[in-house]
């Protein structure tokens, strides 16, 4: 059952993401930054949680789990630490797999040719 | 109607349009399959090695960002994303893609000016409005 | 007056004495493969970066049409020149090895034709006794500079275009040869006002139906005149409707029109709409379409090279596509 719900719910996204491209001016860029920050907000109105608990790798794989994890780290960070939660908190959770794949994408440049 | 009199309208007709029903199709059942393979993952990494939820969450997307970063590296995931269309860029591997793509094109360039300059060209900008408007959410909660 | 009409200049006696093309893995792979001179199996052409493949590919060129041509390097007056690249990187680069004075052109995919007529009126003139152009384009370059990196995942759509990976080099002088370049159309830019980077076939189809439409209004000729009509890489899209835009001026190309583009791959080489880029006008015109007239089944083609003048700045600044056309009259030269 987990798995039907992460299989719709990344699929719908994924979908209304391919509809956006195709039918609107957007280019891929315009969408994922949309897809970003739709996360941020659903997840600062508590609705991306939720979400995430019931569709787990579908709401956290889409980008807009990216947004929704940079504001759960100023929300958890915050609770604790006030206003300075807010850029210190920004990277609790998302920071673990933003150096990652800056680190692994420069390995792997170091190899890698571009085959065109 | 003529088509040089009203060029930019007329021209509508002869242009071929997306498939969008089966484009979206595609994107869905994609875009869903590596979401199961991601939810697999994060079962196998839970009851496989016994680690918390969270840490499960984290070691299931540093394996999507890695086979994405491996597929693009042996130069697969661009015919991938030919087929998938947003089921492959919209999720976390696309973004992992858009930065070792970049990295890789612009490695000719030289390491500093090429690989570190031109890593976030594509990936920037998600990166940038996450950040402001997380920022912005995150201010307005403090005031709040 | 070597100007007739408005736009037109006819030459007396210039000719395309030899020419030499090169291409990269799909071409050589596409139904015209054979016609090639030089073909690589790999994209990077042996050398290291993508610039320095496209740079190689038209080296490749000058030098087979130098050998065809039984000429050599001090024999020539003027090189003329032009590629996608910003500031035209390829064709400086590659004229910074001749020996002999170099103007550089840029009229995007149109470069072929463009630096053809240019340098067929120079030797007309009595400013140069021969004149050697070249053009080249590189599918990873151009995708680098003008879209993304060629690893991103993008699905393109079928209005894309695939740019041709190759080069072509022709030598124009007065000795009498095969071919005669006898006119040639200088285009206007013109601007349909279309902003879609991955639809430039509908970009182009206006200049390119200017352009002919004034070629055969300066000559007082009709499509019949001419065995074939070929543009330079209006694709799939364009051609539709440079055929549809020629037949509301009155003029029917259904029978003798073809685009490189469409000739250079099979259909079932994903490359979605067809070839682009200088190169795709170059290697057909040279390597192909001569061969052809060789044979004697064409007598006189009209050649009208396509280019979209953009930029990737002025795209994103919301500016549309201007575009430009240049067409050269070839004829076959009989005994």
């Amino acid at each position: 059952m987990e798995y039907w719900i992460a299989f719709l719910v990344g699929g719908f996204v994924c979908g209304i993401a391919q509809l956006m491209i195709d039918r609107t001016n957007f280019s891929q860029i315009h969408v994922i930054a949309g897809l970003v920050s739709a996360g941020a907000i659903l997840g600062a109105l508590g609705w991306y949680d939720r979400l995430v608990d019931i569709a787990g790798a579908g709401a956290l794989l889409p980008m807009s789990g990216f947004g929704f994890l940079l504001v759960k780290g100023i929300w958890s960070y915050g609770a604790e630490h006030g206003w300075m939660g807010i850029g210190t908190g920004i990277f609790q959770f998302v920071g673990l797999e933003l150096s990652f794949a800056i680190v692994l994408s420069f390995f792997t440049a170091l190899i890698c040719k571009p085959r065109g | 109607m003529r088509l040089r009199d009203n060029y930019q309208k007329a021209v509508k007709q002869f242009q071929p349009k997306p498939p969008y029903v089966v484009n979206s199709l595609k994107a869905f059942v994609s875009g869903g399959l590596l979401c199961v393979l991601g939810e697999a993952l994060k079962k196998w990494y839970i009851n496989g090695f016994g680690v918390s939820q969270e840490v499960a969450e984290h070691w299931m997307m540093l394996t999507v960002i890695s086979l994405a970063i491996l597929l693009t590296g042996i130069g697969m995931y661009d015919t991938f994303s030919q087929f998938a269309g947003a089921g492959a860029t919209a999720l976390l591997s696309g973004f992992a893609n858009s930065l070792v793509s970049a990295a890789m094109e612009h490695r000719s360039e030289g390491w500093v000016s090429g690989v570190a300059n031109h890593m976030f060209k594509i990936g920037g900008a998600a990166i940038v409005y996450g950040i402001v408007v997380a920022y912005v959410l995150g201010v307005v909660y403090y005031i709040m | 007056m070597k100007l007739v009409g408005k736009q037109t200049w006819v030459f007396e006696d210039v000719y395309l004495q030899a020419t030499g093309t090169a291409v990269g893995p799909f071409e050589a792979d596409g139904p015209l493969g054979e016609h090639f001179d030089v073909a690589y199996r790999n994209l990077y052409c042996g050398e290291k970066t993508w610039e320095l493949a496209e740079r190689r590919l038209m080296k490749e060129a000058i030098e087979v049409c130098l050998q065809k041509g039984n000429i050599t390097m001090d024999e020539m007056d003027v090189f003329l020149a032009g590629d996608l690249l910003n500031q035209n990187v390829t064709a400086n680069y590659t004229a910074r090895e001749l020996p002999f004075p170099f103007l550089c052109m840029f009229g995007a995919c149109s470069t072929s034709m463009e630096t053809l007529a240019v340098g067929a009126a120079l030797v007309d003139g009595g400013f140069a006794r021969r004149a050697l152009t070249a053009t080249s384009s590189h599918n990873a370059t151009a995708e680098r500079q003008f879209r993304y990196p060629t690893e991103l995942g993008v699905q393109k759509p079928k209005s894309a275009t695939f740019t041709v990976t190759g080069a072509g080099a022709a030598l124009i002088g007065r000795k009498k040869g095969r071919f005669r370049v006898a006119a040639a159309t200088i285009g206007r830019v013109i601007d349909a006002g279309l902003k879609n980077l991955l639809d430039m076939g509908s970009a182009m189809a206006p200049a390119a139906a200017h352009t002919i439409e004034q070629h055969f209004l300066d000559l007082h000729r009709t499509p019949v005149d001419y065995d074939l009509i070929v543009t330079g890489d209006l694709s799939r899209v364009g051609s539709i409707i440079l055929k549809e835009l020629l037949m509301e001026a009155g003029y029917d190309v259904t029978t003798n029109y073809n685009d490189c583009g469409l000739m250079v791959y099979r259909p079932d080489q994903a490359t979605f709409a067809g070839g682009s880029g200088c190169a795709c006008c170059a290697v057909v015109t040279y390597g192909y379409l001569l061969k052809e007239m060789e044979k004697g089944t064409i007598q006189r083609m009209l050649v009208v090279a396509t280019g979209a003048l953009l930029s990737s700045t002025m795209i994103q600044q919301n500016e549309s596509i201007p575009a430009i056309a240049h067409a050269v009259v070839i004829e076959a030269v009989r005994g």
